[in-house]
């Protein structure tokens, strides 16, 4: 492990212990040593909270759900162990009010402790935005044991391809929105060193977007695996594109079946992903990659920011818990046809997106169908969802070609309680 | 925002970790910035907490291009000039022509000054005018500043105006709650301003929380304009159709010399000091802020071999008609002054209007067929 990080990660229980004092101490240890406080705190007398208060009037976010005048002015002038503050986590919520149809959420964490300090705000949005999950209340459980899942292999005639993908972060290093240059480099050597020591089906090679050759960049565009430059205000407006392309890249196993994507929206994205419908397999190698990487991470005194109230701590709320997305590319002609389509994938947890993702629509019969929740359920209990959702799918596929009625299914518990 | 105190956290990595990979850019900021200067910079911070990793992440964003060189970084108030002047003195010398630390900047706004500019002939000269920018003091720039702040830049500047009289009366229309019927007619006239959507300018922060505290403010004939809170504290234009520059001219100055008086009555005053002139947001518009030019039919000499040359010379700048970075359409040329830094607003806009004048009796004589090879200027 490197020089300076040594001496700045010394692991779990510093972050606990810092946490606990309080940002607040932190904060004020920081300002008095130097004179310039004297034009902060004139500023803070100047410009109350009330004065800074975002005008969130057209705003249909999680955010601007949550964030009252009252809890804005708790948390304006708190800063996390990492320095970050309220508004720079607002920032991308404020920028984008949202849509009247589609609720975004509005705000994102810069360091593992934001989701603490700013507790007042992120427990709202990750109840709005995950069921009524109470993160004071409740714990999520987390399980990558793939051999628990039944019927997992669909029938390839409907099911084209099966992927699985998650995120992770590395504890102790900020988050996209919030990390220095060192910080983003630091965490691509942690992941690079550590994904040198996969073997075996996983043995593959890392491409830095920087550094990439023409020909490197037109064989990863060709094979899906590239992604650009994040133009979304969403994520632009939350500072994850910064000095770009610089720490970011894609490492990829040499039968292209298991993928990474370094600093992008998270620290990693990590991807399995297979032609057909064998999600058991896929599911499989994600869960073995995943914790290899793990191990390898470890052996160097790293850790994934991970704790039992939220599961997994990712960049944003949407995605904690097990940040987890099972899904597969299916054709539905006649399905998708029938007026019950959208009922039906709403009782069994499911969502429907185009073949190219998030915000696309679908072409011709063939849809992208995965989980909807992230938080409260584990991994195990998400891809079984997505295994017995889409195989009832396909089932109604089959009754409807037959010219037999399908049933609109009981629709799924949240999580227990 | 008060101090950045993600700063103290960053110093504790080194300098090497965190420089910049600047090897494929080509704007100001990158050809000028060291380790060792950025060595010298990252651990300090100007009294409202901008810094120098602030002043330049624009310019490590976007890595430019190979023919046009931008500016790279900006200010976050009035002290960065001064913090961080190992940085952007040299940034400023090198788009300033060769502009000295120690080089003092002459401001006249008398438009008493101004020989001539009320006979550019209006079969060619289709419209005139001048803008600048002005920021006000007490108030950190768009890239830094937070909400609380920008709406009291608005709130004073909306005060400022309503006190203009004659023909300079108008109304504010902030950008918040604006009716369509207003927005329609403003994009009608060509006065509303949008949302940037250039990297240069959302990569240093000043989109922020749009449209809160944003808006136009025009007079009643439409002639006098100023923008609040885009990309300055404000952005101030005197227009009209025709080539009457002098006019255009004569009411900018009133204009700004009106403006002026009233926030030095609020304690106020705009950002100038005697070795930049005015201050602004981005080095480029150091000194007179001020770009004063004409949309002008030059079909013929913007075709002719020497046609750079001649506006190189004269101290001008070509732009298509919809502003920096669009091409001319029909061989109707915005020509505006090249300089900010280093002469006064009547010695640029005296170039913009001799040498347009000049350009249109070339362009006379290349339609009657005849030579300007006796014409061509020497460099100004």
């Amino acid at each position: 492990m490197s020089n300076s990080f040594r001496r700045l990660v010394s692991g779990r229980n510093t972050m606990a212990l810092l946490a606990s004092l309080g940002a607040g101490t932190m904060a004020g240890g920081l300002l008095l040593h130097d004179n310039s406080s004297l034009a902060a705190e004139t500023k803070t007398k100047l410009y109350p909270p009330s004065a800074d208060f975002p005008d969130l009037r057209k705003h249909n976010n999680c955010m601007a759900s949550a964030l009252t005048p009252a809890v804005y002015a708790k948390l304006r002038d708190k800063l996390t162990p990492n320095n970050w503050t309220l508004d720079q986590c607002i920032q991308t919520g404020v920028d984008n009010p949202g849509h009247p149809f589609i609720k975004t959420v509005g705000c994102v964490a810069g360091d593992e402790e934001s989701y603490e300090v700013f507790a007042e705000l992120f427990d709202p949005v990750i109840k709005d935005r995950h069921n009524g999950y109470n993160p004071r209340t409740m714990t999520h459980p987390t399980d990558l044991d793939a051999s628990k899942i039944t019927n997992g292999v669909f029938d390839d005639n409907y099911v084209l391809s099966s992927r699985v993908r998650t995120g992770r972060s590395i504890r102790g290093l900020s988050l996209p929105p919030a990390c220095s240059r060192a910080e983003r480099r630091e965490v691509e050597r942690v992941v690079v060193t550590a994904l040198a020591g996969l073997k075996g089906e996983l043995t593959g090679r890392y491409y830095s977007l920087g550094d990439m050759t023409e020909k490197e960049q037109q064989q990863l565009i060709d094979d899906h695996f590239l992604f650009d430059k994040p133009v979304s205000p969403l994520l632009t407006c939350a500072f994850m594109a910064r000095d770009w392309p610089d720490a970011r890249g894609i490492w990829h196993n040499n039968e292209k079946t298991f993928l990474i994507w370094v600093n992008e929206e998270d620290h990693t994205r990590v991807i399995s992903m297979e032609k057909g419908g064998n999600m058991k397999r896929v599911f499989e190698r994600f869960c073995s990659g995943l914790k290899q990487v793990e191990h390898l991470i470890q052996e160097r005194g790293w850790e994934f920011m991970w704790n039992e109230r939220l599961g997994y701590i990712l960049t944003c709320p949407s995605n904690l818990g097990t940040g987890l997305r099972a899904g597969v590319h299916v054709r539905l002609p006649k399905l998708s046809k029938d007026p019950r389509f959208s009922k039906i994938l709403d009782n069994l947890r499911l969502q429907k997106r185009g073949t190219g993702g998030v915000d696309t629509a679908a072409t011709g019969d063939t849809f992208d169908i995965s989980n909807l929740d992230r938080l409260g359920k584990s991994e195990v209990e998400l891809v079984q969802l997505v295994v017995d959702g889409v195989n009832y799918l396909i089932e109604c596929e089959k009754k409807l070609e037959k010219g037999q009625d399908i049933k609109v299914p009981a629709p799924l518990v949240q999580f227990k309680k | 925002m008060t101090k950045n105190c993600h700063n103290d956290y960053k110093m504790k990595f080194s300098t090497d970790e965190e420089f910049p990979d600047l090897s494929q850019h080509n704007n100001h900021m990158a050809k000028v910035l060291t380790k060792e200067i950025y060595d010298k910079l990252r651990g300090k911070s100007t009294p409202s907490g901008f810094t120098v990793d602030d002043v330049i992440q624009t310019g490590v964003d976007n890595p430019g291009h190979p023919f046009i060189m931008t500016v790279g970084c900006v200010a976050g108030d009035e002290e960065s000039y001064e913090v961080f002047k190992e940085l952007l003195d040299p940034v400023i010398s090198d788009r300033h022509g060769g502009y000295k630390p120690t080089d003092k900047h002459k401001t006249d706004l008398n438009f008493e000054n101004l020989k001539g500019g009320d006979d550019l002939d209006p079969n060619y000269v289709l419209s005139s005018r001048v803008r600048t920018g002005r920021s006000i003091k007490g108030f950190t720039l768009p890239p830094h500043n937070s909400r609380g702040e920008r709406r009291g830049i608005e709130k004073l500047s909306i005060e400022a105006l309503s006190n203009l009289d004659g023909e300079l009366k108008g109304k504010y229309y902030p950008l918040t709650g604006m009716t369509d019927a207003e927005q329609e007619q403003l994009i009608a006239d060509h006065f509303l301003f949008d949302k940037p959507v250039s990297p240069l300018l959302t990569c240093a922060g000043m989109a922020r929380d749009w449209p809160d505290a944003r808006g136009i403010w025009h007079n009643d004939n439409k002639t006098f304009l100023v923008w609040v809170n885009e990309e300055d504290h404000l952005r101030v234009i005197s227009m009209q159709k025709g080539g009457n520059m002098k006019e255009v001219f004569r009411r900018f100055c009133t204009g700004l010399q009106k403006i002026e008086e009233i926030f030095k009555k609020h304690n106020h005053g705009f950002m100038w000091n005697e070795h930049l002139g005015y201050i602004l947001t981005c080095p480029s518009n150091l000194g007179t802020g001020l770009r004063g030019g004409v949309h002008v039919k030059l079909p013929k000499l913007s075709t002719h071999a020497k046609f750079e040359e001649i506006l190189t010379r004269l101290r001008l700048q070509k732009r298509g008609t919809g502003g920096v970075d669009t091409a001319s359409v029909g061989g109707v040329f915005d020509i505006s002054n090249a300089d900010r830094l280093g002469s006064s607003e009547v010695e640029q806009v005296q170039l913009v209007v001799d040498g347009v004048k000049l350009m249109v009796e070339m362009e006379k004589k290349l339609e009657k067929g005849e030579s300007i090879d006796g014409m061509i200027p020497a460099q100004k």
